[in-house]
């Protein structure tokens, strides 16, 4: 795996982000839709809303992914440049690498910001231990955006592009979804301990990430 | 191979009539449910059933990312398709038992929920199969038929946490069944083995000649222009 393109490639997409801004507003812009309207399907202030606040936020930022994971590859699309990447020797483990880290700056960005959202508007405070709460969120990024990635590498490949990567994510992505929506909750209440749902997350990202670098190439190459 | 055919439709259609007397005559009333369970016998050789078909795909899936051969990709979509049909079949039967037993349709516990997930995660590839377009397909899907099996263990690992209600496998250890359930279940599931497998040759039978079909006619169309063009001149 050559270090220079994950490099070039990552570097290349960040600044085309840093000067469109076009993922990151249409991400926060559709998280904030969600929050919002999320407080009218379920009571925000209610002492309640603890258990429920894990789903809230992840389903917002999984929903929130999609639109910047369907972004991805549609931009190599155009002047061919998928097909250049095709031709050339390059190893297309550096080319997902890169996309797949480019997606978790992207998505992390968004959390960053949305978090300090989430806390205002639904009244959080984490009664168990806090410092676990960076744990899942990174480990649960991971887990959407590489797979994201892999499958958005995949609907980008087929007629109805941006309606078929959820089709394909979400079903794949339910045990890790269900890993971070308990853990934050079991954060959040403090009731029980969130060891098992973390040390699932780790499993599901460790099996994923080996299963994209092995069959990325295939998916490449597939003419 | 051909005549093999309707020897095996003679043989199922045998074996399912045995196995439907053996389900609803033979089979003892069970003590406590009475003959709502006699459900089980459906419901139970479904899912073995399904499960034949979802490794079949597996295995055919990783062949044909090896080997590049499209008879092992119409062996998987085949595959994939009984499998969901036998997956529909177990999601269906369950609530009609589940009703009057547990007084539910439905209930979120590890088996249910796992199944629905692997439902899922089969009809998404079938839609991918449906909306991917030509030659890159049959890797397309396989990748994804990789990435479910994969995914299998982490769903039931993470829902066995979350929760369970399902009764506990009968099957094996520390299980009482009637032994002559347990024969009864072993027909059924040979019969719809039997019927499954019927319906996967057919169905691999069509794909394969629907892609020599699409083949000749690719043949035709590109022999055609040079044709016309000829006249035009």
């Amino acid at each position: 795996m050559s270090k220079g393109l994950t490099r070039a490639t990552l570097v290349k997409d960040l600044r085309l982000e840093w000067r469109s801004k076009d993922a990151i507003n249409s991400m926060l812009f559709f998280a904030l839709l969600v929050v919002v309207i999320f407080s009218f399907s379920f009571d925000p202030t209610a002492e309640e809303s603890r258990q429920i606040a894990g789903g809230l936020v992840w389903v917002a930022f999984l929903f929130a992914a999609v639109v910047a994971l369907n972004q991805t590859w549609g931009r190599e699309l155009r002047n061919h440049v998928l097909d250049a990447y095709r031709v050339s020797p390059a190893p297309a483990n550096a080319l997902f690498l890169a996309k797949a880290l480019g997606n978790f700056i992207f998505v992390s960005v968004l959390e960053a910001i949305m978090t300090p959202l989430f806390v205002v508007f639904y009244n959080l405070r984490a009664l168990g231990p806090a410092y676990q709460l960076p744990v899942v969120a990174v480990l649960g990024t991971w887990a959407l955006v590489v797979n994201g990635t892999f499958f958005a590498a995949m609907s980008v490949r087929t007629r109805n592009r941006e309606v078929m990567l959820p089709l394909l994510l979400f079903p794949i992505t339910i045990p890790a979804l269900l890993a971070m929506v308990e853990a934050t909750s079991a954060i959040l209440t403090g009731e029980l301990s969130a060891k098992f749902w973390i040390v699932l997350l780790g499993a599901y990202d460790v099996i994923f990430t080996i299963a994209s670098l092995v069959l990325f190439e295939l998916i490449l190459h597939a003419e | 191979m051909k005549r093999a055919f309707p020897i095996l439709a003679v043989l199922t259609a045998v074996l399912l009539s045995y196995a439907l007397y053996e389900a609803l005559v033979v089979a003892p009333t069970d003590a406590l449910q009475g003959d709502v369970y006699r459900i089980i016998y459906y419901h139970v050789p479904s899912a073995w059933t399904m499960f034949v078909f979802f490794a079949i795909n597996f295995v055919a899936s990783v062949v044909y990312l090896i080997k590049r051969n499209l008879k092992a990709d119409a062996v998987a979509v085949s595959a994939a398709e009984i499998g969901v049909v036998f997956c529909t079949v177990v999601l269906v039967t369950g609530p009609i038992w589940a009703r009057p037993v547990w007084g539910i349709w439905w209930t979120w516990d590890v088996r249910l929920t796992s199944t629905l997930v692997l439902w899922l995660i089969y009809v998404s590839y079938l839609t991918l199969r449906r909306f991917a377009s030509g030659g890159n397909m049959p890797v397309l899907a396989a990748a994804l038929a990789i990435f479910g099996a994969l995914d299998m263990p982490l769903v039931y690992f993470s829902i066995w946490f979350f929760r369970t209600q399902h009764p506990q496998p009968v099957v094996g250890d520390g299980g009482s069944i009637d032994p002559r359930m347990f024969q009864v279940w072993l027909i059924n599931w040979a019969a719809f083995l039997c019927f499954g497998m019927l319906v996967f040759w057919s169905r691999y039978r069509l794909e394969v000649t629907r892609r020599d079909v699409e083949q000749i006619q690719a043949m035709q169309s590109l022999a055609e222009p040079t044709r016309t063009s000829g006249a035009l001149r």
